[in-house]
Order: structure tokens, then sequence, then C-alpha cells
């Protein structure tokens, strides 16, 4: 970067009359740390550096995206009940407030030994500690009739919230009533646990009021449901009877796009009016590029006492990308704990301490059964000395006892919070 | 319930005491970062819904969460979430909390 533009960008930031964006201060240079990718555990790492450093550490965050639009929720979209202009939100705040570089560009490659990153747009940043929350990305390879960017326009996921949600959302709008909508869950680990039995709930809501006659099959490659069963299986046997069915180890092998068919790996076909394919899933490409995605090339395995890449020193990984510890979902509200797990351990790493060796993280997801009542899954993870991962505190967390209207409104408090804590 | 306010006047006599001036102690300021997702960054809360924590007093913060983790306090997410912390903790937590201002 030129220095002209590099104080232009400081003008932007609102930063000029503080040293806080300054290069050095006092003579020593500042500390910097590089974020890939804006999501909930990038943008909560960016925000809490700078916070809890005081604007000690300088930090760039590099995001293609120029809006946030937020996952959870999202499926309320697509039973008509939110529309997604509320879940849309830029990070702004995070340079304004906070004097953080935002770039939106792409991140095109990892220098890990020059601890150096290349931008799409020709720059390149030089890092102390590079934290790289690249999210997911789908393995359409394992599903011959998905490769055509044609195939994926028709057959949506609508995984990344965004404009599949709205495409998704029209495709269930144009279905005529008497349709059959399904959805195919890949087997676990995959982003958001509850997210398509939730989806389900949501769609089947909708066909209750305006399309009667329809159905929703969900195809589920896993054994059973995979996250608050015993609720969502009520639900669907008492308020979305005749509408809703479930198909257990239904473990899609391929799609037949022209037909809206999908084949299971024993042969088994289901033809939809509307196909909703969420595909198997790994980190996203740069990890696997950098050689970070050490666990089955899919996967980044870290140490949870620091976040940091156990492949690749000085290089952190958050978020959906990572090797999970046992019962920790791969969730927003984990993404957002890793984000701050991972500042705190840069913090004490930049002064020459060890992270916090007792690191407490928290999840609750909240699911939507219907366009108010919502139940819930929460759970505490620490660190397990013995056992050198994190583990969930005996007798501690659980699942709500029955849907209710003020879990609803929770639920929103919980988005209006977390947004503003990853954000604002 | 008695015993328990009592309990929580204990717990917030035997308060951890701060580590030396040369290594900050952090550890109330990132436990209290757990809670955030829910009730805002340093317990300053967004909504109406959920309970702001910044500013609360101490020793209320220090019973409510341990009628939620001994079960006699009732609710949704908080009495499965107070199981997971330590009294320690929780000691830490409404020291934080106490000590943030209640608006930004």
């Amino acid at each position: 970067m030129q220095r002209r533009e590099f104080l232009q960008h400081l003008g932007a930031a609102g930063l000029l009359a503080g040293a806080a964006g300054c290069a050095s201060i006092g003579g020593q240079a500042q500390p910097q740390v590089v974020i890939i990718g804006g999501g909930y555990a990038g943008a909560t790492a960016a925000r809490y550096l700078r916070i809890w450093s005081e604007g000690k550490i300088g930090v760039t965050l590099v995001e293609p995206n120029t809006s946030f639009i937020s996952c959870p929720l999202s499926n309320l979209v697509l039973g008509g009940n939110l529309q997604l202009s509320a879940l849309t939100m830029s990070h702004q705040a995070l340079q304004t407030r906070h004097g953080v570089r935002v770039l939106h560009t792409r991140a095109k490659a990892i220098d890990a030994k020059a601890r150096r990153v290349q931008l799409e747009n020709g720059d390149s940043l030089n890092y102390e500690r590079l934290i790289l929350a690249p999210g997911i990305d789908f393995m359409y390879e394992s599903l011959p009739g998905l490769q055509s960017a044609a195939a994926q326009q028709k057959i949506l996921h609508a995984w990344k919230a965004g404009e599949q949600t709205l495409a998704l959302r029209a495709q269930l709008a144009a279905m005529p009533d008497g349709g059959v909508y399904a959805i195919t869950v890949p087997l676990a680990p995959y982003r958001c646990p509850p997210g398509p039995y939730e989806r389900a709930c949501q769609v089947a809501h909708y066909f209750k009021q305006h399309k009667p006659k329809s159905k929703v099959l969900i195809l589920d490659a896993n054994p059973d449901v995979t996250s608050k069963a015993g609720l969502f299986k009520k639900v669907w046997a008492e308020r979305y009877k005749g509408i809703v069915e479930y198909q257990p180890k239904f473990v899609l092998a391929d799609v037949d796009v022209a037909q809206q068919v999908a084949l299971s790996e024993f042969g088994d076909k289901v033809k939809a009016d509307v196909l909703n394919v969420v595909p198997p899933q790994r980190a996203g490409q740069l990890a696997l590029q950098a050689g970070l995605a050490n666990v089955n090339q899919r996967w980044c395995e870290v140490d949870f006492l620091s976040m940091e890449s156990k492949v690749a020193p000085n290089i952190h990984v958050l978020g959906d990308a990572i090797q999970i510890a046992p019962l920790m979902p791969k969730s927003a509200h984990m993404a957002n704990q890793h984000g701050k797990i991972c500042a705190a351990a840069i913090q004490d790493l930049l002064a020459g301490r060890a992270p916090n060796p007792k690191p407490v993280l928290t999840n609750t997801c909240y699911s939507f059964i219907s366009d108010k009542e919502v139940i819930h899954v929460a759970s505490v993870h620490t660190w397990d000395a013995e056992k050198k991962t994190l583990q969930t505190v005996p007798g501690s967390g659980g699942v709500s006892t029955a849907p209710t209207e003020l879990e609803g409104v929770y639920a929103h408090n919980w988005a209006e919070n977390i947004w503003a804590d990853t954000l604002g | 319930m008695r015993n328990l306010v009592l309990l929580g006047t204990l717990l917030a006599g035997m308060l951890p005491t701060l580590a030396s001036a040369a290594e900050p102690d952090l550890r109330g300021q990132r436990l209290a970062a757990t809670c955030a997702n829910c009730h805002g960054t340093n317990g300053q809360t967004k909504g109406n819904s959920l309970p702001a924590l910044a500013g609360k007093s101490q020793s209320d913060l220090i019973n409510i969460m341990q009628e939620y983790k001994q079960g006699i306090r009732s609710g949704t997410v908080m009495p499965q979430l107070a199981k997971g912390y330590s009294d320690l903790e929780i000691g830490l937590l409404a020291q934080f909390f106490a000590a943030q201002k209640a608006k930004e």
C-alpha cells in the first residue's frame, strides 16, 4: 500500500487524531494481525482484538463481501416470516468505531514462511499473526450431477445466506399446492446442526397456511436427527402431521437435475418439486490451498487454547472450518466464541505470556419451529487438561422442554446482541 | 432461599484476589465475553427482553447465578448455562459486570 493511500485510509477510519492507527507507537512497531474472513468468527476476533488491546494491536480484516448476511434467522425468510434485509449488515462500525482496516477484496494466497498474505487486488499484507476464518465450501465433487454452475443454480443449497435464500424462497412460492419440497442433510459434521430441521419446520409452517396439500421430505444421511431430536420429532408428529416426513440414513449419492430426483447410495430415488440439497462441507478453499486442512483434507486442526493451527505456526483458524471437539457445534454462536478465545490468546502471545489455560466457551442455538415459537440447545465447554481437548462441563447444558413464544422473543434478542457483539 | 442469599454473601466475601500488578488479571473480562452473545459486550445488553448485566450489584449477580446453578430459579437457557461455571468463575463474572457502566 502506498503511503498516501495508507493515510487516506487512516482518515477514513477517523483515526488521524489518535495514535491507535499509526504504524508505530513511541518508536515501537505496532504488531499487525491480519484476519481473512469477516463472518461471525473473523469479525468478532477483529473487534475484540481492538477492544482488548485498547488499540495497540493493528488489525486488518480482508473480506470480499461488502455485506454481512446472517445465516442464523435466515430460515425465517424461507418461511416468509422475515425479510433478508433484516439480516443484512455491514462491517463499517469495525472500521469507524474500532479502527479495524477493512479491505473488501479476496485473499489469494498465504506465504506462511514470509508471513505475508497476497490479495487479489495486487497488494500484500505482512503479519505477526494471521487469523483465517474462511467458513465452509461445498464438496460438489461427491455429487456428479451438480458439477455445473447451471445445476447448482437450479438445485439450491441456501446454506450461505444471501441470493440462494431468496432464490429458494421464490421456488417455494412458485410451487403449486400439492407439491413436494425435499431437503437432503449431509452426514455430520456440517454447518449448523439443527438448521435443516428448523428449515423443514419453516417450510411446513408456510405450507400449512398457504399450501396445505403439500409435503416436506427430510432425507437425512445421519442415522437420526442430529440436534434437538426429541423436540423436532414431536413438532413434526403433532403440529405438522401429514406434512413432514422424516427419512434417516438417506446418503445422497447423486442428483438428476432435469428430473429433480435425489438418488441415495442404495439406489433409492426421490422426486421433488423443490429439491434443496445441503451438500457435504469442508473448510473454505483457502484453508485447503494453504495446507491447513490436515484432517482428511477437510477440516483444520487447532490448539483450542489459542486456536492456532496444529500444522502452521502463527496462523489461527476459527469458525466452521475447524476440526471440532466432541459435542462442539459448527454454529455462529460458537464461531463468535472462537473469535474471543483467539483474540485473548493473541493478546497474550504478543505480550510474551502463555495463553489462558482454562478457556470457557458457551453455545446457544435457537430454532424457530413456527413463525414465533422456538426451541433451544445450550452448552458450556471448557479445557480438559488431561484429555487435551474441550469438553462440555458435566451437568451443564440442555434443550428446551417445549417450544414457546417466550424463547422466540429471546431468539430475536439473542440475534440483536450477537450482531452487536460481532460487528457493532 | 435464605441459605442461598447467605451463600451468595459468603461467596461475595471470598472474591478472587487480583494477580500481581505486572500481570493484569483478565480472567473476569474474558469470562464475561462468554455471556456477551446474549447479554451484549461487557454486559451492555441490546433490546428489552434479556437482562442487562453491566452495573448490576455484585452480590445480586452472584445470588442469581447461584440460584440458577442450584436449580432454585427457573428459566430457559440460564439454568443450563449456569451449571457450566464454577463458584470462582461466577465470582469473577459478578465482579467484572458490577464494575461496568450500565450504558455505553
